[in-house]
């Protein structure tokens, strides 16, 4: 593979960048949430702000707060990550395919902190393969939106009036039924999957016995039960 | 609400980034060929929605201050997903249910 121009590299950060935008201000909204959301389980606020940093991951994010927020066990808080960000494992995979091959292995570890699943699927969708350039710019936006909305949502809890911060607790919930639903709409066997998800959910939550499980963990069983229901009866055709 | 210990607090963090950042890095840079398993691409592809549905329903029926006002913001995030409004509007629309519901609940 041949040098490209400096100037080639450079439009290259900037499509990128421009490739960055929506992704960036839909960050901006639901990285608020979390911030709101983590303030209010007791996180402190610069906390809820190195979470975001580091993470980059709302579901999972979420699914920590609770664990940090009750003081759970280190382990739960460890396999409750694995199991909700285990699809990352896989869209890691296939955009090792994508990658252009000048990517260095280096470039690859970098790669890799970003791979969310919005930016994941802009990589996925482009017409071209993706450079270390390209995916720099990609991301730039997204995360300083990511982190910048986390802080003013934990920022807002001192300011907003309680009945405006009663109902944006809300906000991520109602996101990420904005995220399952449709699948669940286009897919029957998904709708399969989530059904029986939120059946077990409900039982971890209200059946006596089945409620001494900690909310990490009913996660994890819930979603790994559903997911194994789903493979058994109906395996995703290639 | 008592104070969280710092120390505590920072090896969550760490544990989290960590284990969420190898999750990410070691397909990518180890892996380059195809997961050949149908049973094993079937349970990454449910994943998702299972973990996420799970961690939604029932936590969001306590997420405001009345199991009656987050049915309602549930009802409408889920009635807005189903008509295909994107992640934003649907969770503000939910939030604005919230409010209002809680608005007729303190007049009544």
């Amino acid at each position: 593979m041949s040098k490209r121009p400096e100037s080639e590299t450079r439009g290259e950060f900037a499509a990128g960048l421009r490739d960055g935008v929506a992704i960036g201000l839909g960050y901006l909204s639901v990285s608020f949430a979390f911030g709101v959301a983590a303030v209010r389980a007791g996180v402190p606020l610069w906390a809820a702000v190195v979470v975001s940093m580091t993470n980059l991951t709302s579901a999972g994010q979420l699914a920590g707060l609770s664990v940090i927020a009750a003081c759970g066990p280190f382990v739960e808080l460890i396999l409750t990550q694995l199991v909700i960000n285990l699809r990352y494992a896989l869209m890691s995979l296939s955009l090792s395919q994508k990658l252009a091959p000048s990517v260095t292995d280096g470039q690859r570890l970098l790669i890799a902190f970003g791979n969310t699943d919005e930016i994941f699927a802009v990589s996925s969708g482009r017409d071209r393969p993706v450079t270390a350039r390209y995916f720099a710019g990609l991301l730039t936006l997204p995360w300083i939106c990511w982190t910048l909305g986390t802080l003013l949502g934990a920022a807002a809890n001192r300011v907003l009036p309680a009945s405006v911060l009663e109902a944006l607790g809300i906000a991520i919930y109602g996101m990420l039924i904005a995220v399952v639903l449709p699948a669940a709409r286009r897919d029957r066997a998904v709708a399969m999957v989530v059904a029986a998800a939120v059946v077990l959910s409900c039982a971890f939550a209200w059946v006596p016995g089945l409620k001494t499980v900690s909310a990490g963990f009913a996660v994890i069983i819930c979603g790994v039960a559903a997911s194994v229901l789903g493979a058994v009866l109906r395996p995703v055709e290639e | 609400m008592e104070t969280m210990n710092v120390g505590r607090l920072i090896l969550y963090i760490a544990g989290m980034s960590v284990t969420t950042y190898l999750i990410r890095a070691v397909p990518l840079a180890a892996v380059r060929k195809k997961i050949s398993s149908r049973f094993l691409r079937s349970f990454l592809y449910y994943i998702p929605y299972a973990v996420l549905s799970a961690m939604v329903f029932p936590a969001i029926l306590y997420a405001t201050s009345s199991v009656l006002s987050a049915a309602v913001g549930c009802a409408a995030a889920v009635i807005c997903a189903l008509a295909g409004l994107q992640l934003l509007p649907v969770a503000l629309i939910s939030c604005a249910a919230v409010y209002v519901t809680e608005l007729i609940v303190g007049l009544v």
